[in-house]
């Protein structure tokens, strides 16, 4: 019971953060602590917590995915010209642009598994690749004006008082409860694990580690093409610039969650709190109307610096008080 | 309750397993049987070829000749997979599971119960519950294995490698990380294998452990089967002879002691050096044209205190003196910038740089004892590496050939011209004649006594017993991690070492 408390500290950790976040705005704007607000968070965060969910998997397996920025740019304006330009159904084009996206991530996950490189580096060039082609395709902002997306932006559940949970948000929640499901509850989340444990011993045991590598990489570019659609649906427009550097907000809300960049430890719902407290942040500096938005990022910065040297500091403690009555071996 | 009275067939029989690398001899012509319901212990010094013997069963390296059957049916395992696939489990002594994941999830990794493509949580618990509880253990199936001692760890790697249908299941030195209490609960694991008739191949190094344990003992030695024989049949002092000893009858020529009377100066004391959990503290004089060998066996604490000695581990208590003055010997630097030098015993991977040329090799510890400031000129490393490969007839006599590809007598020389070079005064030598051919020994010896005759103060680990009475001085006899006894002059006989070290310790080891 210790055992399991104990490695929940770091999620436990992020949603007291969260929380005290939240009162402290609280207090400072009256109107802050209301169902609209927390909707608004969910809304507007929506493709933030499906590309940090997918990059989840790929850093418990002891992986990095640097692509995503680059392929929700390259989906939403894949999506403008698709609809808008050659007439493709959107659903058909949602289809479309999620099995490209399998298959560049497939792709990323084999060339790491197979020619031995360095997921930093094989996920870099898709990065650069990504984004060179959406400016390939269009270097302007494309409006997306089809009916579905008029109508799934009007479509929502509705709580009075303006508070809406729009259809981004749902698929988020969706997005969210189905990670879980999947990296707590099946055989292939417990290989992630093993793979970020040692890819050696996983190996050993039996673990196909080139299927589930190639899996983990496809999951994470799929979810990120998800998180693109989602993203086209937010803004209605399709623009190769757009979601520039959010690998990296992926990346620090995965890590304030309490997931080990090293690897092998974590859990979907920390990384769903690590983009809340990012987005309360944001919420934080829109309410007081005065604040320049780069104050995000220093908070998040040092956010990130507080929530690595405290997991640094409970695995420190977690190790010492299992060497204490193991003997002193060294 | 062991029927080997009745002898049942064999559960495993290897005959004539042969490997050789690149042109060494790693087994040559080796029988092994296993019966079921037996532990046997499987013992060999270092190179010795254990480990190689269990590669080539498992499929791990391919063997050169040999036939291998299971149950009277002949196999050939590709891989240590498929080998477990044919009821063949190993577990290494680096525990190959994820230390991250719960124990349950470890058990059951890959053949998780599941229902609706979902994981039974509760399923697996009972179930790993009931697999670790045939080993008697009862502990949070749910906790992440790393939280639990080694010797759990190792249990749980057994309980997994068993459960997948194992019939003979292979231990390579499951003990070497463990206290007293953690071997006994291994080991009443094993018992409880052994009596649902698996067949067992235990291979360790400590001694006591296969009197406590095994049925049967068979003991490698230089590639070759040296004897096998069932425990009671063989006792301490014969086994010890079987792991290091030739035929006694074999002669051997004590040298006259080269500098007798006159006594030399000391070159380096150590007085009560130690370091916890490693070797216990000795003494241990140096001199100037003295060889002092270390004997015991594997993992007695010789390699140990020459880590000590060299500085490459801190010792926690005692003192050195070197030239009669206080010194400490806190690292590698130290010991070089006091005139020390020392070859390593694993030669691939702690010695020789084997992209490198002789010549490159052989300038390496004089380059990095004048710093990188000064660097040596080529014609200095020229005339460095001619007048070695001359001296210690390094062949073929070519500078610019890369290491790797000379043999393992040659590169030896090389990794001892590198120290000469720096003209050390203490030379410490760990192991100078393993692997490498007969004909190589000879010479190798004869350098020793050489270097001794020059006035170099050697320190020399071998486990050539015969070798060693020839050249050594003194030698300091190891057990259990501790210096236990000097022996000198007229002591120095195969036969007195053999003995001071299959004496059984005085008490069990409580510790």
């Amino acid at each position: 019971m210790i055992r399991s408390l104990s490695r929940l500290t770091p999620v436990l950790a992020t949603a007291a953060v969260f929380l005290a976040g939240f009162v402290v705005c609280s207090l400072i704007y009256p109107n802050f602590a209301s169902l609209r607000v927390v909707m608004n968070l969910l809304t507007d965060n929506a493709f933030l917590v499906i590309v940090a969910v997918g990059m989840t998997f790929v850093i418990i397996s002891g992986g990095i995915d640097l692509s995503v920025g680059s392929v929700i740019g390259f989906t939403t304006v894949f999506l403008a010209l698709a609809i808008e330009r050659w007439g493709v159904p959107p659903l058909a084009a949602f289809v479309l642009i999620l099995v490209i996206c399998a298959a560049f991530g497939a792709a990323m996950g084999a060339i790491i598994q197979y020619f031995e490189l360095p997921a930093f580096i094989v996920t870099l060039a898709g990065m650069f690749l990504a984004r060179g082609v959406s400016f390939l395709l269009s270097t302007e902002s494309l409006p997306i004006t089809a009916d579905l997306y008029a109508h799934l932006s009007e479509h929502a559940l509705r709580f009075g008082a303006g508070a809406r949970l729009t259809v981004p948000a749902l698929i988020m929640l969706v997005v969210v409860l189905a990670g879980m499901v999947l990296l707590h509850l099946t055989r292939f989340g417990a290989n992630v694990y093993a793979l970020g444990g040692s890819r050696t011993a996983a190996g050993l045991m039996g673990i196909n580690v080139g299927r589930t590598t190639v899996l983990i990489y496809t999951l994470s570019s799929v979810l990120a093409g998800l998180a693109g659609i989602v993203f086209s649906l937010y803004t209605s427009s399709g623009y190769s610039l757009s979601a520039v550097g959010v690998e990296l907000d992926a990346i620090a809300a995965v890590v304030i969650g309490g997931t080990l960049l090293s690897g092998g430890y974590g859990f979907i719902f920390g990384s769903f709190l690590g983009v809340m407290i990012q987005g309360l942040i944001q919420t934080y500096i829109s309410f007081d109307g005065m604040l320049s938005s780069w104050w995000a990022k220093i908070a998040t910065g040092l956010l990130l610096f507080a929530f690595i040297a405290f997991q640094q500091l409970t695995l420190h403690l977690a190790r010492r008080s299992r060497r204490a009555p193991a003997g002193a071996h060294p | 309750m062991h029927a080997t009275e009745t002898l049942p067939p064999p559960l495993l029989a290897l005959t004539g397993f042969s490997k050789s690398f690149a042109g060494f001899t790693a087994l040559d012509r080796v029988d092994f049987t296993l019966r079921a319901g037996e532990i046997h212990a499987l013992l060999g010094e270092n190179g010795a070829g254990k480990s190689t013997l269990i590669k080539a069963m498992t499929g791990v390296v391919a063997r050169d000749a040999g036939t291998m059957t299971l149950d009277g049916v002949a196999i050939t395992p590709r891989s240590a997979q498929d080998a477990l696939a044919a009821g063949i489990a190993t577990v290494y002594q680096e525990v190959n599971l994820a230390p991250n994941l719960s124990v349950a999830q470890n058990l059951f990794l890959g053949r998780q119960p599941t229902r609706f493509g979902l994981v039974r949580e509760g399923e697996m618990r009972r179930r790993a519950r009931a697999l670790l509880s045939e080993f008697g253990l009862s502990i949070d199936v749910s906790a992440p294995l790393e939280s639990y001692s080694v010797a759990i760890q190792h249990i749980v790697a057994i309980a997994r490698a068993v459960d997948q249908s194992a019939r003979v299941l292979i231990l390579d030195e499951p003990t070497a990380s463990l206290d007293a209490h953690e071997v006994e609960v291994l080991f009443a694991a094993m018992r409880q294998l052994a009596a649902r008739g698996i067949g067992i191949v235990f291979v360790t190094h400590f001694l006591d452990q296969v009197y406590a344990i095994c049925d049967r003992i068979t003991v490698l030695r230089n590639g070759r089967l040296a004897g096998s024989a069932p425990v009671e049949e063989l006792p301490r002092l014969d086994l010890v002879r079987l792991m290091l000893g030739r035929e006694l009858s074999e002669a051997t020529s004590r040298r006259p002691p080269a500098s007798a009377g006159e006594s030399r100066a000391d070159v380096a004391t150590f007085r009560g050096v130690g370091k916890a959990g490693t070797i216990a503290p000795f003494d241990l004089s140096l001199r100037a044209g003295h060889v002092v060998g270390l004997a015991g066996l594997l993992g007695s604490g010789r390699t140990e205190t020459v880590r000590l000695v060299f500085g490459v581990d801190p010792a926690d208590c005692g003192q050195a003196e070197v030239d009669g003055r206080r010194a400490a010997i806190g690292s590698p630097r130290e010991a070089m910038a006091l005139g020390f030098g020392y070859c390593p015993e694993e030669r691939k991977t702690e010695g020789i740089v084997a992209e490198l040329t002789v010549r490159e090799n052989i300038a390496l510890a004089l380059q990095a004892r004048r710093g990188a400031l000064s660097p040596l000129s080529r014609r200095e490393q020229d005339a460095l590496a001619a007048k070695f490969i001359g001296l210690l007839d390094i062949r073929p006599p070519d500078p610019e050939r890369p290491v790797g590809l000379l043999s393992g007598g040659n590169q030896q020389k090389v990794l001892l011209a590198r120290w000469l070079a720096t003209a050390p005064r203490l030379l410490i030598l760990d192991e100078p004649t393993r692997g490498i051919d007969v004909g190589a020994h000879a010479e190798i010896i004869g350098l020793i006594r050489d270097l001794c005759r020059e006035g170099m103060a050697l320190l020399v680990v071998s486990s050539e017993l015969e070798e060693l009475v020839t050249y050594a001085d003194e030698v300091v006899v190891l057990r259990d991690r501790a210096h236990v006894a000097r022996l000198s002059g007229a002591e120095i006989e195969v036969s007195t070492i053999l003995a001071t070290i299959a004496q059984a310790p005085a008490c069990a080891d409580a510790a």
